[in-house]
């Protein structure tokens, strides 16, 4: 898997004159043609090598932002001014955005190139990527296997190695989990880090925005860009943003004990469903940890069990009503047969949502319905804070907590689409740092025996990213480049 | 408590959804299924809990209140599936069905 050079390495050559900075877009355009079969992609940006020329430009006269000529490609959740937005919807299959995500904006504003938007889950619901308008995206390691979800497409555009890094969202895993599932890494940042300013509504108390690149050094540029407050956004953080890309080495004399960082192992994270294989990787990069002077600290988080369940009663009912606007009045689809203006809500929404939403917005309504609102929601939002205050006392102890990302690697296509229990249980791991409004991060750390990539999660507390970078640098340096 | 049939199409009212018979009968036992599920969070004991709302709590936002300019009306009609040149057009809304 490794190893792979930082941009900012790449950067240095196209300043040198070593290497073209429009050649290597034309490049990626090419690889992303030669790729189609994956689907990673739901449209592509022609207008990049226009801008490659621009940037270049800019490079060589000094001037250029801080990611100048980085390739990124951006969920197609975000809108990019005058580009299509479909959140691989029908109903929103002739829209065209009317301004710019704050975070592609930032990204823009530093001189990155943005390649595309990639495919996903219909407005992000999904584990597989199997439920979108475009069509399901192809795992790059097998292409019978699903790259995950619901950021596929993203996973896989860094994955195929169709750009530098992607911006996706992560709602209940959905950056980590396609990370897990692809082999790159995947970074959900905390609740709050990041604008939201542009970004279609999922779930809005656990909607985040971030990076998947194959290098940490990549995650922490993007990261560090595209954080910070938002007048678009009132629940965008007015903490200040560290630089994020100086974040990546411990001081020199990490042997002395105030500096040892102390690693939480919860068991729960461990029982039942989870395969040997990725278990027996886990184990090994534990023991390889505590060998290089980590302190690895039992702990507990023992509402782990309840987060699926609290997940999916909190995020379908904002879900249901966030996606109450798609009605055919002001934008997307509108069904031409209705005569009357609820016949026209009612076959829009109809004809033009797919199964899974449907399936949400059905749930969401119910548990917020005159009678089960106590019974489901109000007890939902009561277990969301205890898991919220397992993880407070858990990094009372610890800096960071290390788990699986998912029981399972890549599964088969198909093979859970029928049972939408299976499918959302496959979140298992991820959907609690969402409830809980903490960082996370995917980090690839081998393959089983078919080959699939394997992945373990860190994860810190609220706004303290620079420490999953760090120990995940430590890692991508150390431990991933002895593997090969 | 698990959902009748009777509960589904009443659901899909609210949720301004129609569905086949097929399909309603599908939704019942996938709800019914998932909030079996779900039934987990009873385990708990949660009198006496304040909800969470938000994950990060006690932030609130204040900005002055002045009044700046929106999106232009050719912006926002851009996207209609039906206009005129100032407003969105929606079928005959007085003497339908409610």
């Amino acid at each position: 898997m490794l190893p792979y050079t930082p941009y900012s390495e790449i950067l240095e050559k196209i300043k040198s004159g070593e290497v073209s900075l429009v050649a290597r877009v034309e490049n990626f355009l090419e690889r992303i043609e030669k790729k189609k079969h994956l689907n990673a992609f739901n449209f592509i940006f022609e207008d990049a090598i226009e801008k490659a020329r621009e940037i270049e430009a800019k490079i060589h006269s000094g001037s250029a932002g801080k990611l100048a000529g980085m390739v990124i490609a951006v969920k197609d959740v975000l809108s990019v001014k005058d580009k299509p937005t479909t959140c691989s919807s029908n109903i929103l299959k002739n829209f065209k955005a009317i301004y710019t995500t704050t975070a592609v904006k930032k990204l823009i504003e530093e001189d990155a190139i943005i390649i595309g938007k990639t495919n996903c889950d219909e407005f992000a619901m999904g584990s597989s990527n199997e439920n979108s308008a475009f069509g399901p995206v192809l795992n790059p390691h097998d292409n019978t296997r699903v790259p995950g979800g619901s950021s596929g497409g993203s996973a896989v555009a860094v994955a195929a190695g169709l750009c530098d890094a992607s911006l996706g969202t992560d709602t209940g895993g959905s950056i980590r989990q396609p990370a897990a599932f692809c082999g790159v890494l995947g970074l959900k940042p905390t609740y709050g880090r990041v604008s939201r300013y542009g970004l279609t509504a999922f779930a809005s108390s656990f909607d985040s925005i971030g990076p998947f690149a194959n290098t940490i050094e990549d995650i922490a540029s993007v990261l560090e860009v595209i954080s910070g407050h938002d007048e678009n956004d009132s629940t965008s953080s007015r903490l200040p943003v560290p630089k994020f890309s100086e974040e990546l080495t411990f001081p020199k004399d990490r042997s002395k004990s105030s500096e040892n960082m102390k690693i939480g192992i919860a068991e729960e994270y461990f029982g039942e469903g989870l395969k040997a294989e990725i278990k027996d990787n886990i184990n090994q990069i534990i023991n390889w940890l505590k060998n290089n002077e980590f302190q690895i600290v039992p702990i507990h988080l023992p509402h782990n069990e309840y987060t699926i369940a609290a997940y999916y009663v909190l995020t379908t009912a904002e879900a249901s009503s966030n996606l109450a606007r798609y009605d055919g009045t002001r934008y997307g689809f509108r069904a031409p047969e209705a005569s009357s203006l609820i016949d026209m809500y009612k076959s829009s929404r109809s004809q033009a949502f797919g199964s899974e939403v449907k399936r949400r917005i059905m749930l969401g309504t119910y548990v917020l319905s005159s009678g089960y609102y106590d019974a489901y929601y109000r007890k939902a939002q009561k277990v969301r804070r205890f898991i919220k205050e397992d993880f407070d006392k858990a990094f009372n102890e610890v800096d960071v907590i290390l788990t699986p990302t998912s029981p399972t690697t890549a599964f088969k296509i198909d093979e859970k689409s029928s049972d939408p229990l299976q499918m959302y249980l496959s979140d298992i791991y991820t959907t609690s740092a969402n409830l809980a409004g903490i960082p996370g991060i995917n980090i690839p750390i081998g393959k089983d025996s078919s080959g699939l990539p394997v992945g373990m999660q860190l994860l810190a507390n609220q706004f303290e990213e620079e420490k999953l970078l760090r120990v995940s640098a430590f890692i991508q340096n150390n431990y991933l480049r002895s593997l090969k | 408590m698990s959902v009748t049939r009777k509960e589904v199409e009443h659901i899909a009212e609210l949720a301004r959804l129609k569905f086949s018979e097929e399909e309603l009968d599908n939704f019942t036992e996938q709800l019914n299924q998932i909030l079996a599920y779900v039934q987990k969070l009873n385990e708990l004991d949660t009198e006496n809990v304040e909800p969470l709302s938000h994950p990060v709590e006690g932030v609130n936002a204040f900005r002055e209140d002045k009044v700046e300019g929106s999106v232009p009306r050719k912006e926002a009609l851009k996207n209609a599936p039906a206009k005129d040149d100032q407003f969105f057009k929606v079928p005959k809304v007085i003497g339908g069905e409610t």
